[in-house]
């Protein structure tokens, strides 16, 4: 499902693909798209799995960003690297393999330095490598740009990730333990029992929905607010088919007479 | 003349949403009345704040969302009454905000309002509740003191009687009929639930399916399966006792809980039960296995509103199953 979504929201046509390579990527636009406009977690709707099961505190949701943001950024460097030397049938299993290196390197280190943070992570380490936000960098960005961009990218959408992490992570921990990175806070827990929902698998959903709904609702506003002309309010484009597609839903009526 | 095609309503009737809420709230009173009876003013209380959380919700999220105001129609204070009647008399106020916060904001308005809201808003947030804050939502309490103390209802503590059906202290028949006993507010006095939902059906404001079908299928289902089933019954059936005996334990069942209340008010939402009588039938007795399941099975004592919000989430399914199929539409099977 995520890969379908993946496709379609970075679907173009081969020209505008070739004049977005020339012209589009820019350090500044790169860095955007990995931190708001192509969210991998949040947009994208990528790597849902570590997500909802390291939310439940914001240290732990941190240093899972931490360790993505490594392993991102370093696969997408040697990925691109050698974009020119992997063949094009087996570019997958190669790219696995370099991601792999890479979180062993990572679980490694983890389990030397920090047993503790090894123990609540847990299974979540290893499974950065089928983390389909690796995998869908590497095969549309990384195994096509040269190595700065690559480098900046993995940084980026790494950042972006860290950043949705936390947010839910910090949101789940103060709803549901009453705390924040292990302080004790004010309010939370003391007058108000805190909710052991947040804390639980359905909580975790809970406040995934509501993330992507407020990301969502952000982008629709920033996007009306940038291109200024008159678009429907569910978000279709303006022209006939969209609204169909639209299912007609209540907002757009009244402003079609 | 200009001939003109429309979509289906065309017979029109002078029921409203707010007349058909109204009734809602009427065939409510009683049970409610009867819970403040035996729980106290501070049920009361709870009942009050419960339903200006609802509105006060209502307004500010139809505002907020820039959409037309929907208080007039009642269903927010529906939605409150009922969220009352689900809770324990114990439970502190801030809690009550929270869960008729989510009702309103999360189930109701978020997925568009009154009508497309795929769930029952009061038992969403019950469950919510139930989930979030486990012990405040377990904790029974049976009234003390005088009707306008406030703390007496904290003193004794006391299982539902859906916990404790095996022990001696469990209430007799006649106090679990009346409501004396613990529980949720509006869910202990069967008789006057009952009532009220008389007062429903005479007004066909609801259809008898869904209730009869939820609670003869989980009678019958703890008749034959329960602990002390027609199976493995031990007592003389050539006299009148023994009957009662065979029937006490079901009957016990039914009368315990929120079976009642949730059967008649709140598995017959219009928004969230099927439409056709032989869907509705299906949503009920589905209702009464899940119920029976989670009571005789599962880990939680209470499993009523857990059924009922399954079955919310199957009902577009069983509108399918059942729905007629419109005049001149029947097609023979085409091959593929």
């Amino acid at each position: 499902m995520s890969e379908n979504k993946m496709k379609d929201s970075t679907y173009r046509s081969p020209d505008e693909r070739l004049a977005e390579k020339k012209s589009k990527y820019t350090p500044k636009s790169i860095f955007l798209n990995g931190v708001l406009f192509e969210n991998p977690a949040l947009r994208l709707v990528l790597g849902t799995c570590p997500l909802l099961a390291v939310t439940i505190s914001a240290k732990s949701s941190l240093f899972m960003g931490l360790a993505v943001i490594f392993v991102l950024t370093a696969s997408e460097a040697i990925i691109s690297l050698l974009r020119n030397v992997i063949p094009n049938k087996v570019r997958i299993p190669a790219f696995i393999t370099i991601i792999a290196t890479f979180v062993t390197i990572v679980q490694m280190l983890i389990s030397a330095y920090f047993p503790a943070l090894n123990e609540s992570l847990g299974i979540y380490i290893p499974l950065i490598v089928v983390n389909c936000i690796l995998l869908a960098r590497a095969e549309t960005f990384a195994s096509k740009q040269k190595v700065l961009p690559s480098i900046l990218d993995g940084l980026s959408m790494g950042t972006g990730f860290t950043l949705a992490l936390l947010l839910m992570g910090s949101i789940r921990e103060i709803l549901g333990c009453g705390t924040f990175f292990d302080m004790q806070l004010p309010l939370f827990g003391t007058v108000f029992e805190p909710m052991m929902f947040f804390m639980l698998p359905p909580g975790g959903f809970f406040v995934f929905g509501i993330c992507i709904c407020l990301v969502q609702f952000l982008m629709k506003k920033q996007e009306k607010h940038a291109s200024g002309k008159s678009s429907t309010p569910c978000g279709a484009a303006g022209d006939s088919s969209d609204c169909l597609s639209c299912g007609g839903c209540s907002l757009c009526k009244g402003k079609e007479e | 003349m200009k001939l003109q095609v429309s979509h289906s309503p065309h017979v029109r009737d002078k029921a409203t949403t707010a007349s058909i809420m109204r009734d809602v709230i009427i065939a409510l009173l009683p049970a409610t009345f009867a819970g403040w009876y035996f729980f106290g003013i501070r049920a009361m209380i709870i009942t009050f704040v419960s339903i200006a959380a609802c509105v006060g919700f209502e307004y500010i999220c139809r505002r907020v969302m820039k959409r037309n105001n929907t208080i007039s129609d009642l269903s927010a204070v529906v939605t409150g009454l009922l969220l009352a009647m689900n809770l324990p008399v114990s439970i502190p106020l801030y809690m009550v905000i929270v869960g008729a916060a989510f009702a309103i904001v999360v189930v109701k308005q978020m997925f568009g309002g009154l009508g497309n809201n795929f769930v029952n808003p009061a038992i969403a947030a019950r469950i919510f509740m139930v989930i979030a804050y486990p012990k405040a939502m377990t904790s029974w309490t049976i009234r003390t003191g005088s009707w306008l103390s406030l703390r007496s209802v904290a003193a004794v503590s006391s299982a539902t009687p859906l916990t404790m059906i095996h022990t001696s202290e469990a209430p007799s028949m006649w106090d679990l009929f009346i409501g004396n006993k613990a529980g949720c507010i509006g869910e202990v006095c069967i008789l006057a639930l009952l009532i009220g939902a008389l007062y429903l059906i005479l007004r066909h404001v609801i259809r008898p399916w869904i209730p009869l079908a939820f609670i003869g299928t989980f009678f019958v289902l703890s008749f034959l399966f329960g602990h002390n089933n027609v199976f493995n019954f031990t007592g003389d059936l050539t006299t009148l006792t023994g009957w009662s005996d065979l029937f006490y334990e079901s009957c016990y069942m039914i009368c315990s809980g929120g079976l009642v209340l949730g059967a008649f008010f709140m598995a017959t939402d219009y928004v969230t039960s099927p439409l056709t009588t032989k869907g509705k039938l299906l949503f009920g007795m589905g209702c009464g296995i899940l119920t029976f399941l989670i009571r005789y099975y599962g880990n939680l004592a209470e499993g009523v509103s857990f059924s009922i919000i399954l079955m919310n989430i199957l009902t577009p399914h069983i509108d399918d199953w059942t729905m007629g199929k419109p005049f001149g539409e029947v097609k023979e099977n085409v091959k593929a």
